[in-house]
This record gives C-alpha cells, structure tokens and sequence, in this order.
C-alpha cells in the first residue's frame, strides 16, 4: 500500500516536493564535503607515514602510540607490537565522537541516508525505525566517547605547547605549523565543548538550577557555545585535515616550514 | 502598488482533488491568506481555509506554500517575486478534510496520551516554590501556539503513516521535556518518553525547529536533553552504577516514574 505523503487519506499531489529553492544543495555539500573528508583522512590514517615532522605531529596520529618515528611518540609505544598504522589506535575515538555527534548525524542522515533528503522531501524508503534499533542504538554512548574526545582535545592541547619548539626542540620558536596547530586546538574544543552531551553533564540533567548556581552558570556558557555547535564541527573537520595536510607535504619534504621566529 | 498575483491551490478532498490555477489582485504589505481571502471573496466561494487570529498567534492557518510549511498568515507576499506563481497546498501529513483544511486530530490523541502536570503536596501556607530561574527554563517551550507545522514536516509520520501509533512527534517531545526539567513534577517521564512516545525514532534531522514559526528551538533544547536524559535513566552503566550505590539519586528526588 502506498504510504507518506502519497497515502490514501492524504491530499492527492503527485509531487513528493513542491519545494522550488534548490533544497538540495545543502545535503549534496556535505555528502562531497564529508566523502573527500572520509577519503583522505583513510588513506592518511593507513599511510602510517610523513606524519611528524619536527616539531610537529599530525593529529592523526595524536598520541602516538603505536611503533612511531622518532621523536613523535610523548606519551610512549605501549603498543609498539601493532603491526598497522599508530593512527588507527586513536582515531576510533575522534571517529566514533563524531559518527554519534547530534549534528553529523543530522548531517549525515540528511546527506548519506536521505532520510529525509531536506525538510518536507519525501524520503525514498518505505519503512524506518529511526534510532531504535540495533546499529543506531549505538548513538546513544555518544557521551563517552565525549568523555574521550576531552581526553583527546588535551593531548592535541598539549602538541601545540611543544610546538613553539624548533627542530632541534629548543623553546621559544613559532612557524607556521605552530598557528595552524594553535588554530586547529581552538577549533577542537569549541567544538568538543559545545558538544550536547556536555551541555547535559555539565548541567543539562539537572532538574532545579536554583539548587546548582555554578553548574548553572556552566550550562549558560556551554548553551551559548552550542548554538553553534554545527558550524564547529565544520570549521573543526576543515582545520585538522589542514593541519595534517601541511605536516604531510612538511614530513615528504614537498614544503619546507615557514618559520616566524 | 498593487499587482496581479498568480496562484495554485490545492482544491478536494479525501476522494481526490488538483492544483486549481487564480490570478488575484493583492496588494503591498499583504500576506498569502489576505490572497487567498480575496480568491474566497471573488473567485471561490467554496475554498475551505482553516484560520482565525491572523496574527501568528492561534496557530490555525498552517499549510504548505511552494512545498514549505508555513502559517499562511505569516508568510508575506514582498517574500516572493510578483511574477512568481504561488502554489499553496493543505498540509500532507494528516488527512484532508477539503481543500486547505485537514484533520489534525492526530495530534490531540497524542495529547490524551501524554500525562499531565503533577505537582506535589502544598507546602504549609497553602503554596507551591519554585525558584525564578527554573520558572525561566520552560518559558521558551510555552511559547507553542500548537499549530502542528512541526508534526506535519516531521518525517518520521510525513513519510511512514505506520509510524503514527507509536509516535507522539516533536511538539509532544517538548511537552516531555518541560515537564521532566519541571522541578515541581513527581512524574519521571523518562521512560514514557522512550517507549509510548517513541523518543528513539526521532533522527534529529531538525525540520521542526527549521519549521517553528515561533523560532523554538525544538531539536537542541527539547528533544536532544530529553534524548540525554533518557540515556541517563536506559542506556548508561555508570548512571545505573551510580543510582545503587547512591551516588546519583539527583534523578530520582521526589517524583516516579509513570
């Protein structure tokens, strides 16, 4: 039996959309966008090469833990035996941060599952269950991989710290790799910090604020960055591909590093 | 200055119906149910049109211009080209009545099925506290002038009219989330909100916010807390770790679960 919008107690329009602006562009962006994104950081992530290049370390490979170049591990090889790419012991939390993050699933249920392709466009499937079910069940441990992901935004916090260094680790040195690590960092914890997970630990969850004054004023902030929690995650997406791409064409020796002092 | 408008409007009922072709004089500073008031006056007498305050207010005009939902009262004609035709359709999520109107009673069941308020005793001079600022927290979803633009983009009933038992959709989510971070409330609706609402279907493809004529924020400060919160009291070992060994009772504190 036909259903939605073509249902028999609906009005008879045989179009699935009488939208007319381009609704379409939106979604199509990010299924380009997040496709190149998804494609470059795999083949960055298996490379398991050309990602530090000193002082810097590409946040791909952020602690380095796995049998990493010289210089690049801060935290120790706890799993030198790892026979594949340092980079795919860590990503998974990034990865897994953002898969179940409310705004990529926004974006991607949009872009990737057209479900719905754009408000008031009829979807192409014919049954839908949502996030009921096993694997979509899965979204709802979004929170710990926030709690990760805070873990995560320190060690990168702390990469940037050891990057006014120069080659030779000497402090006090700044180049270019420097701005853009410091750029980026900004870009992750405002993104990690107006994560929606956080905004309910933080305070969210509480049912009387007047009880819970500094958690409160917590909430206000965390709220305030969160209206802009999706413009984050791309600015985020953008600048730690960046990164990883100029300490790539560094590592390869393609470019050298521009240095400020 | 006025101009000659050109119209398509949906015109039937339940057993069928098409887009009938008006041209209408309308004039500046009109909106789309002052064009289609004129059509009813000079050209159909017989356009069914639900509507009321024409102020935005009662909710009642809701229909869909050029695909968009939209209150026909709200919708002003400068948004648009004077040469552009302007195709106006009843809503396609419920079930048509005539015309523009539809049955929208839909939505009230799922009202019946929501519990309501449940304050506690009074306190010993006959009153109820509660602070100002958590007074504050729930003006934003009492701005709701019920006028379903949010049930009817919703996809999860607009494409999947099986979905409907199951799903209360985001106005009702954002009774559920008033009232569960209502610190007066004895109910806890957490699970209510998971299993008869159907909470979970939800995919946060936001459309009622984009949607709301009165700018709620329906998907980040509703339906996402309550999301949270029913992680809290379903899907988090450590919640549940910390609810028996009495370190996370906060959740709990006078109210029940319904």
């Amino acid at each position: 039996m036909t259903t939605g919008v073509h249902g028999p107690t609906r009005a008879a329009i045989d179009e699935k959309t009488l939208r007319q602006d381009r609704w379409w562009l939106p979604p199509l962006t990010t299924f380009v966008v997040f496709s190149a994104f998804v494609v470059y950081a795999t083949v960055r992530a298996f490379m398991g090469s050309d990602y530090y290049a000193s002082p810097y370390l590409s946040p791909f490979y952020s602690p380095c833990l796995g049998d990493c170049v010289e210089g690049a591990s801060d935290f120790g090889q706890p799993f030198r035996a790892w026979p594949l790419s340092a980079a795919l012991l860590i990503l998974i939390f990034p990865l897994g941060f953002r898969m179940t993050c409310y705004y990529y699933r926004k974006a991607y249920y949009r872009a990737f599952w057209l479900s719905p392709p754009a408000c008031a466009v009829a979807e192409p499937k014919t049954k839908y269950t949502g996030e009921t079910r096993f694997p979509l069940l899965i979204q709802n441990v979004h929170r710990y991989f926030w709690y990760a992901a805070v873990l995560v935004g320190l060690v990168l916090s702390f990469d940037v710290v050891l990057a006014f260094r120069n080659e030779e680790h000497e402090w006090g040195h700044m180049g270019l790799g420097t701005l853009l690590m410091l750029i980026n960092v900004v870009f992750i914890w405002l993104y990690t910090l107006s994560c929606h997970s956080c905004r309910h630990t933080v305070g969210g969850r509480l049912r009387h604020y007047s009880k819970h004054p500094v958690r409160y004023k917590l909430w206000t902030w965390v709220s305030r960055l969160n209206t802009d929690h999706g413009r984050y995650a791309w600015y985020s997406l953008f600048s730690v591909a960046l990164v990883d791409l100029y300490i790539f064409l560094i590592a390869n020796g393609t470019i050298e590093d521009v240095r400020f002092f | 200055m006025g101009y000659q408008l050109k119209m398509r409007v949906w015109r039937g009922d339940e057993s069928g119906g098409d887009l009938g072709d008006y041209t209408v004089e309308v004039s500046e500073g009109e909106v789309v149910l002052d064009a289609l008031h004129r059509v009813q006056a000079t050209q159909a007498g017989d356009l069914a049109i639900r509507w009321n305050c024409k102020a935005g207010k009662c909710g009642s005009c809701s229909a869909e211009i050029n695909g968009r939902p939209r209150l026909l009262c709200m919708s002003r004609l400068s948004d648009f080209e004077e040469d552009e035709t302007i195709t106006v359709t009843p809503l396609r999520t419920f079930p048509v009545i005539r015309d523009l109107v539809t049955d929208v009673s839909f939505n009230y069941e799922k009202a019946r099925e929501l519990p309501s308020f449940a304050p506690p005793p009074r306190d010993a001079d006959n009153k109820r506290r509660m602070a100002q600022v958590d007074v504050e927290r729930g003006q934003e979803f009492r701005k709701c002038i019920e006028c379903f633009l949010c049930q009817n983009v919703c996809h999860v009933v607009r494409d999947h009219e099986e979905n409907k038992p199951a799903f209360s959709g985001p106005r009702f989510f954002l009774r559920y989330a008033e009232l569960d971070m209502h610190p007066l409330d004895t109910h806890d609706r957490r699970e209510l909100a998971q299993g008869a609402a159907g909470l979970g279907m939800c995919n946060i493809t936001k459309c009622c916010t984009e949607v709301c004529p009165e700018g709620i924020k329906i998907t980040d400060n509703a339906i996402i807390p309550m999301k949270e919160r029913v992680v809290d009291r379903k899907y988090d070992p450590l919640v549940w770790l910390g609810n028996k060994i009495g370190l996370r009772t906060k959740d709990n504190d006078g109210r029940t679960e319904v």
